[in-house]
Order: C-alpha cells, then sequence, then structure tokens
C-alpha cells in the first residue's frame, strides 16, 4: 500500500473506530474477549477446545464403567446425572446411546477440529507466512463467536427433555428423525459449527496466498501451512452438504417433511405419520460425503504439526519435501471420492463398492508417501528427544497402526466380517488419539514457547508423555482383538453376545486403561498452568528452528514482527554444510 | 502498539491472483454455495429419479405440480434486473458518481423487495390450497430449496441496506474499498440470482 493510501486508511480508522490499530488503546473486551488478532482467537479456540476434549473423554469414561460392569450402578458421580441418562444409579440405555453420540460430535467437531485449525492455525499459520493478522481480523472473531454458541448449544442439550442427541454422531435416519428434541439442538449445533468453519477456512486460503512474506513463495512454505491450506480447503468444499443434509433433516423433524423417511414407517407399533418417499440412504451420502474428507482434516494438521517438530529435532531438512506437498494435495482431493467406503453394508450394489474400494486403496498411497518421508527423515540424524519430539515420533508408529488396519475395511470382503465392531473403533481412534492426539500435545510442547514466552517442565513433561502412550496402547490395541472376535459396536450391553463374553476380559482392560489415561494428564494440565506463570524463560527461538514464527518476540505482540521479514530460502535449512551453525532461518540473510 | 497492522491487498490487488482480498474471500465464499446448493440439487435429482411410477408418492410435473408459472417468470425478471442494477451501481461508483450509485443499489434494493412479496405471495396461495412442506416431498423440496435461497435474498437486502446506509459512510474515507465491497457484494448477488435461474426451470417447468 502507497503511503498515501496508508495515512488515507488511517484517517479512515479515526473517524470509523474500527481499525485495527484501535486495538491498541482499546478495552479489556476488545483485547481479550471480543479480540480480531488472530494469537489471541488461537489461545481462545485451543483453551476451548481443549475443555471440550477433556468433556468428551469424560463422557467415555462413563460409558467405559458400564462397558466393563454391565448394570452396576455407577460410582461416585452415579447419583449426580439425571434421568434421562441414569436410572437408579445405572447408565440406561438410552443414556449410553446419548454419550456416545455426544463423545463422538463433541471430540471431532468441538474438540480436534477447533484445536487443530481454529487453534494451531490461527496461531501459527499468519506466523509462519509473515503476516501481521490474518486477511479478515473481525471475520476471524465472528468464527470463534459463532462457534462458541454451536457448542454451547450441544451442552445445553443435556438438560433437555429426553437428553441430548443419541442418534450416533452419524445421526442417521430414520432413527433420527424420530428421536428426542436433543436431536433438533444437534442440527442447530452443527449449522453453527459448520458456519464457523466455513468463515475460518476462507479466511486461512486467502491469508496464505495473499498474505505471504516477500520471498516467500509457495514452496518454501513449512508444510504444516501447506497441511492447513488443503485442510481449508476440505472445510470449504465438504462441510456444505453435511449443512445442506442438516437442514434436510432440520425439515424432516420441524416441519414433518419426508426427504429421509421412508413410507409406512413403524414406530412403537404405530404407522408414522409422515408421507414417506424419502430415502434414508441420501443422509448417509450427504454425510459421509463431509465426514470422510473430515479425517483428512483431524489429520492433515497433525500431519502438518508433526514435520515442523521432526525438522527441528532432527536438525535436517524434512526428507522429500515437495513429495510430502504433493501428497498432500492429492490426498485432498481424493478424499472427496471415497466417502462410500463407510457404507458398503448399506446394500448400495456392487458396482458403487467396488469404485469406493479401489479410490479407498487408491488414497492409501498418499498417507503412506507422507509418512515414509517423515520416517525417512530420521535416517542418519542426531536427534534431539525433546518432549514434543517423543510425542512426535511416538505419533508415525500410531498413525501407521490406524492407517494400515484400515485397509482390511476398506475391502469389502474383509469388511463384512469387521463392519460395527470393535475392530473399527480402534482403527480410526489409533488415527485420531494417539494419532491427532498425540500430534497436538506435541505442538502445543513444541510452541508454549512461542505463545507464553516460557518452557514447560521437561519432567512433568516426560511423564506425561510415557505413560499416556502406555496407558492409550492399552486403551486401543485391545479392541482389534474384540473386533475379530465379534464384539459389536455401539452396544449397550456387552455381554448381550455369548461370543462377546470370551473378550469382556479385554473390555475391562480397555476400561482400566481409559481411566489410567485420564489421571496421567494431571501431570499436563499441572504443568500446562505451572508453566504459564512460573516456568523457565524461553528466548525468542528456544528450539532453534528455522521458520518464521521464531522471528518474532515470545511472545509476538499485536502486529507480530517489529518489521515484516524478507525470506530468503526454504523452510528447512539444517545443517546446510559450510554454514557457522546447524540451522539457517528462513528470515536470516546468509553470508556469500 | 505504535504502528498500525496493514494487511496487504486490502484493497489493490495481488500481483499474482489479480484480486484484493475480499474478492478471492466472496469467490472462496460462493465455492462453498455451490457445494450446499449442489447437495440440495442432487438430493432433490436423487429423489425425484427414486419415486414410484405411480400412486400418491409419484412425483408431479409441470402440469399437476400446482406452482405459479407466470409469478415465477415475472420473478426470474425482477431478480436479473435487480443484477443488471448491481453492476450499474459499481460502475458509477468507479466513475465517482455516488448519488447515481446509491439509486442504482436503491433499485436493486426495491426489486429483491418485490421478489420477496411475490414470493410470499406465492407461499400463500400455497397454503390456502392445502399444500405443506409435509403433503408431498415435492412440496418439501419447492419450500427447502426456494426458502433456503429467499433466505439469502433476505440476506443480499441486508448487506445492500447497510450499504446504502451506514456503510455508505466509508465512500467518504475510502472510496476504493467501498467500491470493493460494492463489487463483492454484487458478486454474491449474482450468485443467488444464478442459484433462481437453477431453480425456476428445475422445479416450475420439469
Amino acid at each position: 500500500m502507497s503511503t498515501h493510501a496508508a495515512a488515507q486508511a488511517h484517517a479512515g480508522h479515526d473517524q470509523h473506530g474500527s481499525g485495527h490499530d484501535h486495538h491498541a488503546h482499546s478495552s479489556w473486551w476488545r483485547t481479550y474477549v471480543f479480540s480480531t488478532d488472530h494469537k489471541t482467537i488461537g489461545i481462545q479456540y485451543t483453551i476451548t477446545a481443549l475443555c471440550f476434549l477433556a468433556f468428551g473423554f469424560g463422557l467415555m469414561l462413563i460409558m467405559r464403567w458400564q462397558l466393563a460392569y454391565p448394570s452396576d450402578p455407577i460410582p461416585l458421580i452415579g447419583g449426580l446425572l439425571g434421568k434421562s441418562l441414569v436410572e437408579s444409579g445405572v447408565l440406561t440405555g438410552q443414556g449410553y446411546n446419548a454419550l456416545g453420540a455426544m463423545h463422538g460430535t463433541i471430540m471431532v467437531f468441538m474438540a480436534i477440529v477447533p484445536l487443530a485449525v481454529g487453534g494451531f492455525g490461527n496461531y501459527v499459520v499468519p506466523l509462519m507466512v509473515g503476516a501481521q493478522d490474518m486477511a479478515f481480523p473481525r471475520l476471524n472473531m465472528a468464527s470463534y463467536w459463532v462457534f462458541l454458541p454451536g457448542g454451547l448449544i450441544m451442552l445445553a442439550s443435556f438438560f433437555m427433555p429426553g437428553g441430548p442427541a443419541a442418534s450416533g454422531w452419524t445421526s442417521y435416519p430414520p432413527l433420527s428423525n424420530i428421536a428426542t428434541m436433543g436431536q433438533t439442538a444437534w442440527l442447530i449445533g452443527m449449522i453453527f459449527l459448520i458456519t464457523s468453519s466455513l468463515l475460518g477456512s476462507v479466511n486461512f486460503i486467502v491469508t496464505i496466498v495473499q498474505l505471504r512474506a516477500p520471498g516467500l513463495s509457495m514452496f518454501r512454505l513449512p508444510f504444516f501451512v501447506w497441511a492447513q491450506f488443503v485442510t481449508a480447503f476440505l472445510l470449504l468444499l465438504a462441510f456444505p452438504p453435511l449443512e445442506a443434509a442438516g437442514v434436510l433433516q432440520l425439515m424432516d423433524r420441524v416441519a414433518g417433511t419426508s426427504f429421509f423417511m421412508p413410507q409406512g414407517l413403524v414406530v412403537s407399533q404405530k404407522l408414522h405419520e409422515a408421507v414417506g418417499g424419502g430415502s434414508p440412504l441420501l443422509w448417509q451420502h450427504l454425510f459421509w460425503f463431509l465426514a470422510h474428507p473430515e479425517v483428512y482434516v483431524l489429520i492433515l494438521p497433525a500431519l502438518g504439526i508433526v514435520s515442523e517438530v521432526i525438522a527441528a529435532n532432527t536438525r535436517k531438512p524434512l526428507w522429500g519435501y515437495k513429495s510430502l506437498v504433493y501428497a498432500a494435495l492429492f490426498l485432498g482431493f481424493m478424499s472427496f471420492i471415497v466417502w462410500a467406503h463407510h457404507m458398503f453394508m448399506t446394500g448400495m450394489g456392487t458396482t458403487l463398492s467396488t469404485f469406493f474400494q479401489i479410490t479407498t486403496m487408491i488414497i492409501s498411497i498418499p498417507s503412506v508417501i507422507v509418512l515414509t518421508a517423515l520416517i525417512i527423515s530420521y535416517h542418519g540424524a542426531s536427534i534431539r528427544y525433546s518432549v514434543p519430539m517423543l510425542f512426535a515420533t511416538a505419533f508415525l508408529p500410531m498413525f501407521a497402526i490406524g492407517g494400515l488396519t484400515g485397509l482390511p475395511l476398506g475391502l469389502t470382503a474383509s469388511d463384512i466380517h469387521l463392519h460395527d465392531t470393535y475392530y473399527v473403533i480402534g482403527h480410526f481412534h489409533y488415527v485420531v488419539a494417539p494419532g491427532t492426539i498425540f500430534a497436538m500435545f506435541a505442538g502445543i510442547y513444541h510452541w508454549f514457547p512461542k505463545v507464553t514466552g516460557r518452557m514447560m517442565n521437561r519432567t512433568l513433561g516426560l511423564i506425561h508423555f510415557w505413560f499416556s502412550f502406555i496407558f492409550i496402547n492399552g486403551v486401543f490395541m485391545p479392541m482389534f482383538f474384540m473386533g475379530m472376535a465379534g464384539a459389536l459396536r455401539r452396544q449397550y450391553d456387552p455381554e448381550a453376545q455369548l461370543h462377546a463374553e470370551t473378550v469382556q476380559g479385554l473390555s475391562r482392560m480397555v476400561s482400566y486403561s481409559a481411566w489410567c489415561l485420564a489421571a496421567v494428564q494431571i501431570p499436563f494440565v499441572i504443568n500446562f498452568f505451572r508453566s504459564i506463570w512460573s516456568g523457565q524463560p524461553a528466548s525468542q527461538n528456544p528450539w532453534q528452528a528455522t521458520t518464521l514464527e521464531w522471528a518474532a518476540p515470545s511472545p509476538p505482540p499485536h502486529g507480530n514482527f517489529a518489521q515484516v521479514p524478507t525470506v530468503h530460502c526454504g523452510p528447512y535449512e539444517y545443517s546446510v554444510p559450510g554454514e557457522r551453525r546447524d540451522f539457517c532461518p528462513q528470515f536470516e540473510a546468509r553470508e556469500a | 502498539m505504535s504502528a498500525s497492522i496493514e494487511i496487504p491487498c486490502d484493497i489493490t490487488p495481488h500481483p499474482v491472483t489479480g484480486m484484493y482480498n475480499g474478492k478471492f474471500g466472496v469467490w472462496l465464499f460462493l465455492a462453498s454455495e455451490v457445494m450446499l446448493f449442489g447437495a440440495l440439487f442432487s438430493s432433490y435429482i436423487l429423489l425425484r429419479v427414486g419415486a414410484p411410477e405411480a400412486g400418491p408418492l409419484a412425483w408431479p410435473d409441470y402440469r399437476t405440480n400446482h406452482l405459479n408459472v407466470p409469478l415465477a417468470t415475472v420473478n426470474t425478471m425482477v431478480l436479473i434486473l435487480s443484477s443488471v442494477t448491481v453492476v450499474f451501481a459499481w460502475y458509477y461508483l468507479q466513475l465517482h458518481k455516488f448519488a447515481a450509485a446509491r439509486a442504482c443499489l436503491l433499485a436493486t434494493i426495491g426489486l429483491a423487495l418485490v421478489f420477496m412479496v411475490i414470493k410470499y405471495f406465492e407461499y400463500s396461495h400455497k397454503f390456502h390450497d392445502g399444500l405443506y412442506p409435509s403433503t408431498h416431498n415435492f412440496y418439501a423440496v419447492y419450500f427447502t430449496l426456494t426458502g433456503l435461497h429467499g433466505l439469502h435474498v433476505l440476506g443480499g437486502i441486508i448487506v445492500f441496506a447497510y450499504l446504502v446506509g451506514p456503510g455508505a459512510a466509508m465512500w467518504k474515507y475510502n472510496p476504493a474499498k467501498f467500491t470493493n465491497r460494492i463489487e463483492c457484494a454484487g458478486l454474491y448477488w449474482h450468485f443467488v440470482d444464478l442459484v433462481w435461474i437453477f431453480l425456476f426451470p428445475s422445479i416450475y417447468l420439469l
């Protein structure tokens, strides 16, 4: 912008009172609550998402009691839960379904995505591209303030008559169409969450394309930014069909339409009044058209975080940076044409199943490319096993287990046996829990010094890592065996079928591991809060990393950089031969 | 904090993409809108193709669907005309003729309101005849799709009312940005128009 235009804009701000520089002398509300600063919004998203993560995990801990000791009263908190969930201390079937549905919804839409995209994306992407803020700071603020009501509506549904949504996080009709009022709250909440992610994704794409610092070409972007870029496109294009589906289901429930209602449905021995003619399968197609790209929304930012952590701690350039980028782009594209592998068992026809089986096998290729490139990056490195690096390193094999166990589910023949068993739960939780959530922890430990200006405690971090690593495998590994033995998921009474009783011991082990996993998060919480105030002060670049966020002070002020940095080289110039130090930051010119 | 934040490409186009941020953002937003209406149109097609040939669930066609084609034709003309007036508003702003631009924007709002009023008569006529969304999936599609489109028209009215009203103050201190805003709002408005141009034949005339 020319000086003249800048002066003009400045004058305008003074008149209008809504300019960005207004921030400096603005109230507490505008600085900490309704802030337009991407860093404040990133922190708001992170804190909110971590709370939802803990809450969603808590729901599961209650369910695990029922699965370990069917029909025994829940100890300690059994009396505190409402009538919609618990009867004389025992979790009811309806309550079990409600907790399961809300666990999935909260974890996917209110915890992981807001944490990975809203939190890490908001905080780190503008810093990494050398921008002073996002392209649309006020839109960014709006995206958080649309997200929060969406989340609160979901939480409020716990207090509705009949309890919250109980038709699974997938909300399949016709069950969801005839469910209690909580389902309507679920749909309205989802529309808020979708709107929020739409606002966010537009902002991310424009910021990454238009606001890069001088010298920062697309192929000099850190892989994390590429991952967020592809993620933003997935959110932008995959969420609207679910919004459409949500609108249609809302019409079914509120206006009595029959988009998803078949003719002649009998509910509680009575013919349902809807005229029918709708298609329950239509919902599944619309839902999975979102929800498969959604899987990559959960994974790509995690891969991005892990890449940054690995590059900084192996002190080597990432192996195959361009392959990683092309793999991420291909992954994003392919994720739109694999959705019906979730629907092999619906009777949609073998021709369609074959098509989706083939695309599913193809999409495993870019995932393997990414993982292989990251593993090869370790070769010959002198590795610094910092706490974030431990989490990133643990991510790789566990994400691989999650990915590889997905292959038998993507093949129609083996899916017949494994569909809707605990094997499926084990598979996708290995991708999302020990996968993505471990990457999120890696990111928190890695960028904590940037955000707060202080380091997190290493000892507490090690305790947190090792015990989490042990117990999280204790939770999910047995599920593969349970699933192969035929134990069904979404089953209120695990002993309802004789063949599942043989693995009931494993189910109990899963429960104990889950409760222990919850207990070992306490060191993390202590570490997190104690380090904010009394952690060891961190320098501007404590990990001696190369990307642009380390050019800003810790914590970065409003506007991020004292001077917009100029970029001189690619993102991972570590251990360049002949250089004085083992890292050459993007923001420093090298002597010729 | 002494230095103010300057977002690059806030007003001037980016040298590579040729777009300022707002325009790029609106195009992305419209891409997502295409996916929204695309999913709804696909649902409509699937339900219609899957409907039985005869019986109460058979799909009505243009001879039996009780929709008012003349009114919808008028509405199509009204919307297309309102798209033209938006383009003229943008054109006059580039010539720094604010009064003319303002008149064009007011005309756009007026035409949008005409569209909504005609829609109101269409809807109330249907209700009067006992045709509700729950009557048949054809009417479910009709009310849902035209209703969602109507909400988009309403959104456009609010945006233009802001730009003619309190938002017009920006013209005095930042005319370039104000012109950009009209262009962005216009892009959105053309999209709303386009959705109707797809809705009209596929629901009324098939």
